[in-house]
């Protein structure tokens, strides 16, 4: 009999923690906030998130991670409020969530810088970014092509479900031809972490890998990137990305189901804030310009 | 079947308490095959369409690529096995090895010891073996054999030896355990010596047991997912030469893992995953019906041999 009360007890509880999303979006339950989406903005969302809960203890937010696809596929189906994503969302999903008569519209919540990492004995510093294509596509296959050492060079990439991914290809392998149909070379390693990548650039002197410049720790050594082979090689940091001199830099983006109303456009409106945006440059991102940020619809 | 006792008139009628409890365990005894025949008709149903979607020559083929529409599933196939080959080409003389020591060669106290830790050892996550993978096997395997990288597929075959091998262990040593103590005194009383008895004559006795216990670890092996991701560095090369058992690989499981979190449902890429998902099914149905057949076939042999 008791063991029974504790049950029911227990299940009230879950089913009060577990609130379908879709009441979060009516005025009456706009207390409750699910926000799911791309790996490099998780540990962002998530400082954003307490931070704001801490101001706002009527509103509780969930934050986790999946990858950018994982949460743009969530608020497609309906489970997510907020989607995050490293990477645009493409017209196919786009399509796809209209099908199912959602609008999804877009923000642009912080600027990130994508670190091209190597092992700290690699004597290589600089690269160029067809050099960088060239080794990811397989046509340079030895660190002594590029004026390194006589090693075989390993290939580190995140899985496909990264927005890191996408961006890497698109703008590094392709060099942003959307034309061209350069591919990773198959043997490339998809690992499905940041941190599986981060370990095994940091034992292994043939690696070559890439992250978002927030995840990677300070004992790897991170490559001067040009875009021209004459061009300024420089390392990705906040002033260079703000003044778009580093190549590799993109924007990170949330995406809602249609205009935001309730809570979900409050939250919005603080994470675009001057209040905000300071955390986004102590987590390694660098902070969109405090001009204020009209909603653009996504596409 | 027969509600109605039809067992003749000898048989006590059934009261209504054995007749409910005969049912329940006839229905559990049944629900096996149902629930494999409810998964194999979902993964059919998602998998199928697949077929229509991609053209066989490109599902086929040799390129993995789903983002941008390449759907060669050969590099993911030739993936597992070359993984699940080289786990079990470890596995198996190991587990034989050990159940064969602990059944017929350690003393009583060692047996006592042994088979509890393995059993333990079985129930260790594959995940906390995946770790030890990344930190300590895979930089270990490039330097010891001076590799590009050591997350390949050797490091995942012998993750998956080592969870493979409490499996075939226990029952490779309930097996041999079970061979009447009159078979290994006969051969001791003919002049065999230890190892011949245990060659020629337990291990034969047990060969049913041995092989359902090696049956299952290749189950084990080739359905193990976390671990295979997180060593095996998951490239989508066609593993087709000796040497790429020291090159990276991408297993089956680890690409339905990776990437079913984001397909949007109903998607080619959805179901080409239900598509790999159903070659995954039956490549484990045709081993356990190989399986099944040798171990029938045998065992009518032994027992002509026996009676």
């Amino acid at each position: 009999m008791r063991s029974t009360r504790v049950l029911l007890i227990a299940m009230t509880i879950l089913a009060a923690g577990c609130r379908p999303a879709s009441n979060a979006a009516t005025p009456a339950g706009a207390d409750y906030i699910e926000n799911r989406g791309s790996d490099t903005i998780v540990n962002l969302a998530l400082a954003w998130a307490e931070r704001y809960q801490e101001l706002h203890p009527e509103v509780r937010i969930s934050v986790s991670g999946g990858g950018s696809g994982v949460g743009i596929t969530a608020l497609i189906n309906g489970t997510v409020d907020i989607a995050n994503a490293s990477r645009q969302i493409k017209p196919e999903e786009i399509q796809e969530a209209e099908a199912r008569g959602i609008q999804p519209v877009e923000f642009i919540i912080a600027r990130d810088a994508i670190a091209v990492i190597v092992h700290p004995d690699n004597p290589v510093s600089q690269l160029t970014l067809q050099q960088i294509s060239d080794i990811y596509s397989g046509r340079i296959n030895n660190w002594r092509e590029v004026g390194g050492e006589n090693r075989p060079i390993v290939r580190l990439s995140r899985e496909t479900n990264s927005g890191t991914h996408v961006y890497f290809l698109e703008k590094v392998l392709r060099l942003g031809d959307s034309d061209s149909d350069t591919l990773f070379s198959t043997d490339t390693l998809l690992l499905p972490s940041s941190e599986g990548i981060v370990y095994e650039v940091r034992q292994n002197p043939n690696a070559i890998g890439y992250d978002g410049l927030g995840y990677v720790p300070p004992d790897l050594k991170v490559i001067a990137v040009a875009r021209q082979a004459g061009g300024p090689f420089l390392l990705p940091s906040v002033e260079t990305v703000n003044d778009d001199s580093y190549p590799v830099a993109r924007d990170l983006y949330m995406y809602t189901a249609g205009q935001p109303s309730g809570a979900v456009a409050d939250y919005l409106g603080w994470i675009l804030s001057s209040e905000a945006q300071p955390i986004v440059a102590d987590l390694g991102f660098v902070p969109v310009t405090a001009a204020p940020q009209a909603p653009t619809q996504g596409g | 079947m027969c509600a109605t006792p039809a067992k003749g008139a000898a048989d006590p009628p059934l009261n209504w308490q054995e007749a409910v409890l005969s049912r329940v365990i006839r229905l559990s005894g049944y629900s096996a095959i149902v629930f494999v025949g409810l998964i194999f008709a979902f993964l059919v149903r998602e998998g199928l369409p697949a077929l229509f979607e991609v053209p066989l020559s490109d599902l086929f083929s040799v390129r993995w690529y789903p983002i941008e529409g390449y759907f060669g599933i050969l590099p993911l196939i030739t993936g597992s096995l070359i993984v699940t080959l080289g786990a079990m080409a470890v596995a198996i003389p190991f587990g034989i090895g050990t159940a064969m020591f602990i059944s017929e060669i350690a003393p009583r106290w060692a047996r006592e010891v042994l088979k509890p830790m393995v059993e333990l050892l079985g129930g260790l996550p594959s995940v906390v073996l995946g770790f030890l993978g990344i930190l300590i096997l895979s930089p270990y395997l490039r330097q010891a054999l001076d590799l590009p990288t050591g997350l390949t597929a050797l490091a995942g075959s012998l993750l998956l030896a080592g969870i493979a091998l409490p499996t075939i262990v226990s029952i490779a040593e309930d097996a041999l355990d079970a061979v009447p103590k009159s078979f290994r005194e006969g051969a001791l009383a003919l002049g065999a010596t230890r190892w011949q008895t245990m060659w020629g004559v337990t291990l034969p006795a047990a060969r049913s047991g041995v092989l359902t216990a090696v049956m299952l670890g290749i189950g084990r092996a080739i359905g193990e997912t976390m671990a295979v991701m997180m060593v095996t560095g998951n490239a989508a090369v066609l593993a087709v030469h000796l040497a790429s058992i020291v090159a990276p690989a991408r297993t089956m499981t680890a690409t339905i893992a990776a990437e079913m979190g984001e397909v949007a449902t109903g998607s080619i890429h959805y179901h080409v995953l239900f598509f790999i998902g159903m070659v995954l099914f039956l490549i484990s149905f045709a081993v356990n019906v190989t399986a099944s057949a040798v171990v029938f076939r045998q065992r009518s042999r032994a027992e002509r041999v026996l009676s």
